[in-house]
Formats: structure tokens, C-alpha cells, sequence
């Protein structure tokens, strides 16, 4: 039987359709699941006998990194199947894949896409429970959700809490998916970048947008810092990287100026030197390597929760049985 | 061999070319109209049909389809957009010529043209392209392709990119005295995009088509039929601006007309939410306030002819991720049931306009016969139910294709007979 857990339901798409009550169920679950990590030896038993495919038809490292750690210290099976090399590349659709998984009897399904609604196109289709892991431009949840974790963890707390996300909004799904979750939780957020990589219709997300990043870094307690794609500056969106760091970049000279200690986030990989100077990325304010932690403690949460676990049991779960 | 002559009894006759609306009688016989009166005695061997409670119409004619044949004959063939037209209430259809290959020579229009005849059913006008092989760059033997029935060329499913060639379209047909049909879309701003831009495609993060993508190639082409004095026909106008630049050039004079889809001046994008590709097409679902404008076109006449733009894609096809969906939805058999429920029951058109933008107006603009139930015309007639209530079910279709945002929509208004050539090729009722 393929789990649909009173907390979250079937699937995690993204944070939009989520209310702030989910949210912080998630972020509370990873609480005791970061102690795993630290262990000797880093594995319970809490989804002992599931099978679980991580679907990647985008290349990544990091996530699909992070989430196979998550699986393996849950003790579950897992599989990777990557693009390459896979029948995708013989031409096999999205909706054979399905199938084909759902035939197989897995109970989860973490999935990588270069299309906005692979995930739910996945979903709809198959029983097994789906996390999106990045579908195109559209959300990235679990990516927000270690993000906010960092934050709540930094300020204690995330509403009130003034989130700047900077760059290329546009082509962004960690941007997306930050935008909805941290405006659930009661924080103000704003976004930063030219004007070419901000979507057309960006202030009836319900953000402040910020022309120049002088007037962010002024406003922000914290500032989530976009990977600025290569391909960008090809496509014409950008005249060029060194433009675009002279402009936009954080340097340690702009952070030095803020009225407050800011708080330095980054979904990586970095560009150093682009949109973020290595003595900012590596100083004083800098949490992008304790996002990195905390990405595999919000994943083991989202499967958990996915499997039917509940989030006042995680800390006895993780001790000794299963979800169930 | 010509079938048995019809009498029409006692439905409402709506003629706005002859400017009748009255309770009446039409016989038809030889293929022709033989008159429109009260208490006609029909002649011996008449086939006399009671259809009082019904309106009978000129035969509607829908000047924007894709039969899909040749090359796509697993979304549609002639045969089959054919009868879905008839069974959809329209007597003719103009059949686009974006097939594999494209329809851009005097062969491939006359295949077009005797498959239609072939098969019965709606009759089937084929268009041909402006340029060989659809590449925008050279203009097609026009003058061959009429002889061989053209009624009007177009780029459809892309624009005429250049426009010094889309001037020489306007020119070189003016022997031929067709129009030249436009999709209007400048694909320096449409590229890569997928549905309307704005809060939705924001949201869903999709690529978006923004308004002036479409309202830049109108200006455009709106300039060079003025330029060239020639019959410009603009498709699916899906934009306020676009809406307003065409009424304007009307009142200065410029010979242009226009088409309304009922998908447009029904849905928005938020249809598209949940990434639904049944709401994916091309010009895009707009917003609210475009919708209104293109209800608004159609009232006044801005928006002369109401077109389906049926665009039939095979299940798998539609099966797919978002970006990767073709664009397009079926239309011909949801028509007059989005019109009358959109438009007639809400009082943004009376009956009588819907004939006028279903029927009358698309034979002017394309010169087709019919459009009229004049002493002599051909016997093309749509008898239609406005106050029938049915559900949507696209499995009943006789179209290939199942591809429409309106499954499970309940609608007023369906054909009970389409008549063509006095003879009756759709039947809605026993």
C-alpha cells in the first residue's frame, strides 16, 4: 500500500500548494532527524523496506546526492536512474517511464525534470508517492524548505524575517519555491536582478522587487543568492558576467555597508566571483555549507512524512521502528 | 443524380443578408434554394421536415480548420474533419494548408479539393500557403492554386515572417481576388513560450507569449493591406490591442476582417492551471480583460467571422509534459454550443449576429458561395437547436481527435440537420 500521509497527502510538488501548517510540520520533523547525521553511524530504521527511484533527466550532483544520503540513513532501498543512458534516451515518454515504475511496485518516486510540471505530470499518473526534486522553472521545494530551515535556525524564527532573493528570478525554481513557502511563514521577501531575468508579472507574487542590490542589501536581513546560469548571459538575457558581478554581484564591499548583519545564503553550485565573492561566500555570515546539512535532515523529513509518518513521532521513530 | 427536394417547415429563418427573420418555410431542390416563404406547397416528393422550435440558418461556414491530411492522418483525415464539421452544425470548412507536406501547389490543393467532394459530408475549401514549403520565402504559384480551388493562401501555424514577401502576398493575389489570412505572431517575442505571459505562466513557470507578440504583427500586416490595398483576413485575434488596431483601421477604411475563436472569448489562462495541455494554444488563452475585448470585437463587428481554428492532436500527443505538448484544441463540434452559451445567452450577440459571424460574414470574406438562402443559392442550410442543453462527452466525437478544454461542459445550442447540396449530411436527432 502506497502511503498518503494525513500531513502532507500523496506527493510533495511544490510549497504553493501547501498551507503554513504543512510547512512548518516539515521543518519541525527535521528537527531530530539532523541528529542522524551526526552519528557514528548514521542509519535507522524508519524506511526499512521501501523502495525509492531518484529519476534524474537533468544532470545533478548535489540533490540527488542529498537525497540518496536521506534515503540510505532511513535504511531504504534505492535506485538511481539518470537520463543518460536510460531509455529516456531511447525515446521512451514520461508517461512509459511511469508506467513502467508503477509496474514495478516502487513506493517512491524522486524525481529531477527539465519541463514545469513534470512532477505532477508524474503524480497524477502513478500510486506511488512523488517528491519533486526540480521541475523546470517551476518549483524546487525541498530546496526552499532547507533554506527556510537555515533561516529559522539563524534567526529563531522566520516570520518578520526580511528574505531577499537575488539574480535570475525568471528561470528560477529554487526562487519560486522560496517566494511561496517563506511568504506562508510570515516572512516579507524581496527579489533582486535585472529587470531581463525577473518575470514579467513578479509583484503579483507578492514580493518587493529591488532595481539595484545597494537597496536590497540595505532592506535585507538575509539574502538567498542565485547561481547565475552561463547560458544566460549566451541567450542575451545578460551583456556580460563581469557587467553583471560589477552590478549585481554580493561583494564583501556592499555586504560591509549593510545597516545589520546579513545573513549569506546559496542554493549552489557558486559561481565565485559572478554573483557571489568568495570572502563573502566563505565569511563571517555565510550558511551555505549548513544549508547543505540541513538539506539531507529536510529530505529524511519529507520521505518520512510521505511514508505516513507523523511529525511528533519522528523523534521515537528514528530511535527504533518503521513509519508505520 | 440530386436527392429528393426538402421542406424546411415552420423553424425560425434567420437570413441576415436578405435581412429575414420570421417564422417560415425554405425549399430546397437541385442542390439550390428555391424559396423562403410562408405556407410553401411543397411539390410532389417533397421530403417535408417539421422543424419549428428551430432556427434555420444560411449553412454555417467555419474558414479556419486543420484537417491535418496529408501527413497527420492519425489526429484527422479530410474524411473525418469533415463529417465533424457537418455534425457540428457547418456546411463548409477551409481547410489550412500547414499538412506534411504543406498544401503549397495546384496538386496537393486539388487532393484537398476531390477528397472533400469525395467524401460528402461538410464541403472542404482548401487554402494553400503563401510561401513554398511554408519557409517564408518565396511566394506559391497562386494564380494555379485558384484554378485548382484555392479560396484564400496563408502561412498559418507561423507567421509570414518577412514582410516584404507578406506585401507581395497582398499584391500578387489581387489578380486572383482572394485574401491572404494571417497568424499574426512575431516570433522574436514568442519563442520558447508555451501559454499567455502573466501571473499564471509566472507561477507555473512557463515560458510565456506576451500580448505584443501578437499585437506587433497585426500593426504590421494592418500597414501593408493599407499599403497594398488589398483583402487582409487576420485569425484568432486573441488581444484588447489587437482587437482595437484592427477597429480602427476598419473605420479608416482598410479591407480587413477578422475571426473570434469561441476558446478564446471563452477561457482565460487560467484554464492552463495544473498545467492542463487540453488549454494549450496558439495565440494563447489570454487574460479576463482580453477575453472581453474579443466578446466585445465579435458585438460590434471588429471580429466579423467566428472561426474554430479545430486543430486535432492525437491523445499521446497531448500526453506530455507542458513545453513539450503541440499546440491546438478540436472545435468544429463544440461551436455553436460555446457560441450560444457564451455569447447568445449572455447578450453579447442576438441570434441573429450569430448567423451573421457563423455564416454571412466568412463567405464574404473568403468569396465562398452560400451564406445566403437567396432564390439560386446553394442549398447549404444549418438548422440548429439554441435552447438544446447536452454535455460535452469528446468520446462521441466524429472528429480523430478528443483534444478539447471542454469535456463535461454543459451547453446550449447544437445542429439538429446540416444540409449540403440539399442533401442532409447530419442528423442530430431521430
Amino acid at each position: 500500500m502506497i502511503a498518503t500521509n494525513p500531513y502532507l497527502g500523496k506527493d510533495l510538488i511544490g510549497l504553493e500548494p501547501l498551507s503554513a501548517d504543512q510547512i512548518r510540520a516539515i521543518l519541525d520533523t527535521a528537527e531530530p532527524f539532523k541528529e542522524i547525521s551526526e552519528r557514528p553511524i548514521k542509519k535507522v530504521p524508519v524506511l526499512r523496506g521501501k523502495t525509492i527511484v531518484n529519476l534524474f533527466f537533468e544532470p545533478s550532483t548535489r540533490t540527488r546526492i542529498s537525497f540518496e544520503f536521506a534515503e540510505k540513513r532511513l535504511s531504504a532501498d534505492t535506485v538511481n536512474v539518470a537520463a543518460s543512458g536510460s531509455s529516456v534516451q531511447k525515446g521512451e515518454t514520461l508517461v512509459d517511464t511511469a508506467r513502467n515504475l508503477e509496474a514495478m511496485r516502487i513506493d517512491m518516486v524522486v524525481i529531477r525534470h527539465s519541463a514545469s510540471g513534470a512532477a505532477q505530470f508524474l503524480a497524477e499518473r502513478i500510486a506511488s508517492n512523488v517528491v519533486n526534486a526540480g521541475d523546470g522553472r517551476h518549483e524546487h521545494p525541498t530546496q526552499a524548505l532547507l533554506d527556510m530551515l537555515t533561516i529559522r535556525d539563524h534567526f529563531g524564527r522566520i516570520e518578520g524575517v526580511k528574505v531577499c532573493i537575488v539574480g535570475d528570478i525568471l528561470h528560477s525554481r529554487v526562487a519560486r519555491s522560496n517566494i511561496w513557502g517563506l511568504r506562508k511563514l510570515g516572512a516579507e521577501v524581496g527579489v533582486c536582478g535585472p529587470r531581463t531575468l525577473l518575470p514579467p508579472a513578479v509583484q503579483e507574487l507578492g514580493v518587493h522587487v529591488f532595481p539595484r542590490i545597494e537597496e536590497a542589501i540595505e532592506w535585507a536581513d538575509a539574502l538567498n543568492v542565485l547561481r547565475l546560469q552561463l547560458e544566460r548571459m549566451q541567450a542575451g538575457f545578460i551583456p556580460s558576467l563581469r557587467e553583471y558581478n560589477r552590478i549585481f554581484g554580493v561583494t564583501r564591499e556592499r555586504v560591509e555597508r549593510a545597516p545589520r548583519d546579513l545573513l549569506i545564503l546559496h542554493p549552489g553550485p557558486m559561481n565565485r566571483g559572478v554573483e557571489i565573492d568568495s570572502d563573502v561566500a566563505d565569511g563571517p555570515h555565510s550558511v551555505i555549507l549548513d544549508q547543505v546539512t540541513n538539506g539531507v535532515a529536510v529530505r529524511m523529513a519529507v520521505l518520512y512524512l510521505l511514508a505516513g509518518g507523523a511529525p511528533e513521532t519522528a523523534e521515537a521513530a528514528k530511535r527504533g521502528g518503521g513509519a508505520e | 443524380m440530386s436527392p429528393r427536394p426538402i421542406l424546411l417547415r415552420g423553424g425560425r429563418v434567420i437570413d441576415p443578408s436578405q435581412g429575414v427573420d420570421d417564422v417560415c418555410d425554405v425549399l430546397l431542390g437541385e442542390g439550390a434554394v428555391v424559396g423562403v416563404g410562408r405556407e410553401i406547397a411543397p411539390p410532389e416528393g417533397t421530403e417535408v421536415i417539421d422543424v419549428s422550435g428551430l432556427i434555420v440558418a444560411p449553412g454555417f461556414i467555419d474558414v479556419h480548420v486543420h484537417l491535418r491530411e496529408p501527413g497527420g492522418e492519425h489526429k484527422e483525415t479530410i474524411a473525418t474533419g469533415a463529417r465533424a464539421a457537418a455534425a457540428g452544425g457547418f456546411t463548409a470548412v477551409c481547410a489550412m494548408p500547414n499538412t506534411d507536406p504543406p498544401i503549397d501547389d495546384p496538386a496537393s490543393v486539388g487532393f484537398v479539393a476531390a477528397e472533400g467532394a469525395r467524401v460528402g459530408a461538410a464541403r472542404v475549401y482548401p487554402v494553400g500557403a503563401v510561401s513554398v514549403g511554408l519557409k517564408g520565402e518565396r511566394l506559391t504559384e497562386v494564380g494555379e492554386m485558384v484554378d485548382a480551388g484555392a479560396v484564400a493562401i496563408t502561412d498559418d501555424g507561423r507567421p509570414v515572417w518577412d514582410a516584404g514577401l507578406m506585401r507581395l502576398a497582398l499584391e500578387y493575389t489581387q489578380t486572383f481576388g482572394i485574401p491572404v489570412a494571417s497568424h499574426c505572431e512575431e516570433l522574436a517575442l514568442s519563442r520558447g513560450g508555451s501559454m499567455n505571459e502573466g501571473l499564471v505562466s509566472a507561477r507555473l513557470g512557463l515560458v510565456g507569449i506576451p500580448n505584443a507578440a501578437e499585437d506587433v504583427m497585426i500593426a504590421r500586416d494592418l500597414m501593408l493591406a493599407e499599403l497594398t490595398g488589398w483583402r487582409l483576413h487576420i485569425q484568432h485575434v486573441s488581444t484588447r490591442r489587437g482587437v482595437e488596431m484592427i477597429r480602427a483601421a476598419k473605420e479608416r477604411g482598410v479591407a480587413v476582417t477578422a475571426e473570434a475563436t469561441p476558446h478564446h472569448f471563452t477561457l482565460t489562462d487560467e484554464a492552463v492551471d495544473q498545467y492542463r495541455t487540453d488549454a494549450k494554444m496558439n495565440p494563447p488563452l489570454r487574460s479576463a480583460a482580453d477575453r472581453e475585448a474579443v466578446r466585445q470585437g465579435v458585438a460590434d463587428g471588429t471580429l466579423d467571422v467566428i472561426a474554430t481554428d479545430h486543430a486535432p492532436h492525437h491523445y499521446d500527443e497531448k500526453e506530455q509534459a507542458f513545453d513539450e505538448a503541440p499546440f491546438g484544441i478540436v472545435g468544429l463540434e463544440t461551436a455553436i454550443g460555446l457560441t450560444v452559451t457564451q455569447l447568445v445567452d449572455s447578450g453579447v450577440i442576438d441570434l441573429r449576429r450569430m448567423v451573421e459571424r457563423m455564416s454571412c460574414a466568412p463567405a464574404r470574406a473568403f468569396r465562398l458561395p452560400g451564406g445566403t438562402l437567396r432564390v439560386g443559392a446553394p442549398a447549404d442550410v444549418t438548422v440548429f437547436d439554441p435552447a438544446e442543453e447536452w454535455v460535452v462527452d469528446p468520446t462521441k466525437f466524429l472528429s480523430k481527435s478528443r483534444n478539447t478544454p471542454f469535456a463535461g461542459w454543459k451547453l446550449r445550442g447544437r445542429a439538429v440537420y446540416t444540409i449540403v447540396g440539399g442533401r442532409i449530411v447530419w442528423k442530430g436527432r431521430e
